[in-house]
């Protein structure tokens, strides 16, 4: 079974094909070997962090859903690694990579997942609604392609407080073909709106290839609202960094809003627990384990800019090891919230009693 | 004091939390260029601008979707739904996003949106444009829900909603637009979760809000001039922070209780209100609580006999006799 069998949809780029060489693009040769391997970690730390959990979720410490990222974590790292003060990025519920890539702590993301009081949203949202809103991170939102108005919503709110920055909104292949999204694509054309929209093609909504659910290519829909759009391999970091730069750029600096293809693939089944060979062959799955493998693309390219040795590789997987471990710790140890903490985080106003100006009962039994 | 229509009132306060904080935007179909579906809106953007008056194209998903998320940026939209029957369009984005992400986010996001347009029946338009949600939007902690009657009230109300840093969704009456009464200019506020008692009696507690109010307020004149009855009348204003202690102290004055309510009658406001009285003063009671809802179908096209499906003066006075029987 291949990816895609839609005659219409072009041809993937080919990674044996001659490529552009993206190492070269002004946003990516601006690196420094420092901030090279720190994207270089962050996507190991994705990872092992989603390894690990994949381990409590099998020892049934964890409930629920849970959507791994692994196979697409150069996406998130290198969308987020173009980030300023100003940016900000909202995704759907396959947000532990992005929740990494903004930066947050592997601590309060592990005990999220166990549905522990320090999980970063108190474990009330579990593994599909991580937020963090001091990191310009708004979820984490698990409705499909729900939380595209809401992204294109930052963008609005930047353009209105004069604010020069771009909102990353995030989505999957199958959320494309939500009636919201083409709301919200209008909206952002109409009015000019800073913001990107990324879909992650990984060729599959659940058990539905791109091919059995969407007409035409993705992103050329965005034609139809006079917004640029543009494609890019997801597997190759410095690609993903080039391609949205250009369009990050385009937002901020001339508030555009443009819609972008990532293709991706993920390498685990769409929830873990979820049967994973009645769409697609194990051999597909290894082919792109093989050949497009984000980590390991990235190691053939440092390796041979002589940035990465095997040495610091090494120690960079066992230190990613080790701190998955230690939130997995952290989460284990950590207690549940109480029953009175179910209602607390309901109403700003019940959460502020000495400023709350509304009398009444807010709460009912 | 001048008198003003509940449109004014509306639009009053729209104006002067536009003046006060430049965080308000006032968002939706027409309410721009075209002065507003109903004209709540006339006269703001030639006073605002384009930029804090904002037209809209119809995708009710979408704008507000973007309010949504504006709002937990700090913009204080104040999004409207030419009517709120078409919230169905968007509950995606009221009820997951709005009134959810506070706590999915264990705390850390607020979103102070409001979103306002009328909610009623008796207009004559159909099944599709009379919904009354209240108790759907009631239903799901996070939100507040306001139905001001009066002028007075829909201004003061409305400044609060605004104020306020939850969502808060305010449900207007294309009926009541037109209706006159006194408001101050400039500054008054009506908090949220107060209820009011719009006319004093001992013989009987109608517990009402909305367009019901003036109903029952008119019935309680019939009642007191042809039946000598003394109906006191509680106005909830806002049903969700709900003052049940206003309800149970008059429930405490007069034994008896009538809910009057423009609701579909299944799981409605007043089936919640029954519960509470009779769970938080069964003691107090000398009959059954009686309610007086929507009959219960879809909104009637024929004119006549829409204003029978809904509560009416009639209708009220009949059931309170029932309810003294
Ligand atoms: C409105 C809605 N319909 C259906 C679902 C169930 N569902 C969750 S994820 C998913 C597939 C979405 O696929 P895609 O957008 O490609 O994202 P991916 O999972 O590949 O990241 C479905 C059908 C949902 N969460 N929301
Ligand atoms: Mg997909």
């Amino acid at each position: 079974m291949t990816k895609k069998t839609s005659t219409i949809a072009k041809p993937k780029a080919d990674a044996t094909a001659a490529r552009p060489d993206f190492s070269r693009a002004p946003v990516n040769a601006a690196l420094t070997p420092a901030q090279k391997i720190d994207l270089y970690r962050t996507m190991v730390r994705i990872r092992r962090f989603e390894e690990r959990s994949l381990r409590a979720y099998q020892a049934k410490k964890i409930g629920g859903f849970l959507h791994l990222y692994i196979g697409q974590e150069a996406v998130a790292v290198g969308c987020c690694s173009l980030m300023g003060k100003h940016d900000h990025v909202i995704t759907a519920y396959r947000d532990h990579g992005h929740a990494i890539a903004v930066g947050m702590e592997l601590n309060p993301l592990m005990a999220e997942l166990y549905g522990k009081i320090t999980g970063c949203s108190k474990g009330k949202g579990g593994s599909m609604h991580y937020f963090d809103p001091t990191r310009n991170f708004w979820g984490g939102h698990g409705i499909v392609g729900g939380q595209i108005p809401l992204g294109t919503g930052l963008a609005y709110a930047l353009k209105y407080q004069g604010k020069k920055g771009a909102a990353m909104a995030f989505m999957g292949d199958g959320a494309v073909n939500q009636g919201a999204v083409h709301e919200a694509y209008n909206l952002a054309a109409l009015w000019n709106l800073p913001v990107v929209f990324v879909i992650e093609n990984n060729g599959y909504s659940m058990g539905t290839s791109q091919a059995r659910s969407s007409a035409g290519e993705l992103a050329k829909r965005a034609e139809g609202y006079d917004m640029p759009w543009g494609q890019c391999n997801g597997h190759d970091v410095y690609e993903v960094r080039a391609c949205m730069d250009k369009y990050l750029t385009l937002a901020r600096e001339e508030s555009r809003p443009s819609t972008v293809e990532i293709d991706s693939y993920r390498y685990r089944g769409h929830s873990v627990a979820d049967p994973d060979n009645t769409y697609r062959s194990k051999a597909e799955v290894e082919e792109y384990r093989r050949t497009k493998d984000p980590i390991q693309v990235f190691e053939v390219i440092l390796t041979a800019e002589g940035v990465l040795t095997e040495a610091l590789m090494e120690k960079i997987h066992t230190d990613a090891r080790a701190e998955a471990d230690t939130a997995a710790d952290f989460a284990e140890a950590s207690p549940y919230p109480t029953v009175e903490d179910i209602q607390k985080d309901v109403y700003w106003e019940a959460d502020h009693p000495t400023e709350r100006k509304s009398q009444g009962r807010l709460f009912f039994d | 004091m001048p008198q003003i229509t509940y449109r004014e009132a509306i639009r009053h306060a729209l104006a002067e939390e536009l003046e006060r904080d430049p965080n308000v935007v006032v968002m939706g179909e027409e309410v721009g260029q075209f002065h507003g579906a109903y004209k709540v809106t006339e006269g703001l953007l030639a006073k605002f601008g384009p930029t804090r008056v904002v037209d809209t194209p119809i995708s009710e998903a979408g704008f507000i979707g973007l309010g949504v998320g504006a709002s937990m940026l700090g913009v204080r939209p104040v999004m409207e739904l030419m009517f709120w029957s078409f919230y169905s369009v968007a509950f995606d984005q009221i009820l997951n996003n709005a009134a959810n992400v506070r706590y999915m986010s264990g705390g850390q996001i607020n979103c102070p949106i409001v979103i306002r347009g009328p909610a009623n029946g008796g207009t004559n338009v159909g099944a599709t444009h009379s919904h009354t949600p209240e108790n759907v939007l009631a239903n799901h902690p996070g939100v507040k829900v306001v139905v001001p009657a009066t002028p007075y009230d829909a201004k003061g109300l409305l400044k609060s909603a605004i104020r306020d840093n939850d969502p808060v969704f305010f449900l207007e009456n294309t009926i009541l637009y037109g209706d006159k009464g006194e408001v101050p200019d400039g500054e008054i506020i009506v908090p949220l979760g107060k209820a009011d008692v719009k006319r004093a009696g001992t013989d009987l507690t109608i517990v009402t809000y909305g367009r019901c109010v003036i109903h029952s307020l008119a019935a309680a004149e019939h009642l007191a001039k042809e039946h000598g009855v003394s109906v006191e009348v509680v106005d909830l204003r806002t049903i969700r922070p709900l003052d049940i202690d206003t309800v149970l102290a008059s429930v405490a004055k007069t034994h008896r209780v009538l809910i009057v309510e423009e609701q579909k009658p299944f799981a409605s406001v007043g089936s919640q209100l029954a519960f509470m009285i009779q769970r938080e003063a069964f003691d107090e009671l000398d009959g059954p609580i009686h309610r007086l809802a929507t009959i219960d179908a879809p909104a009637i096209y024929s004119p006549p006999v829409e204003t029978e499906q809904l509560p009416n003066p009639q209708r009220v006075i009949k059931a309170a006799l029932e309810a003294l029987a």
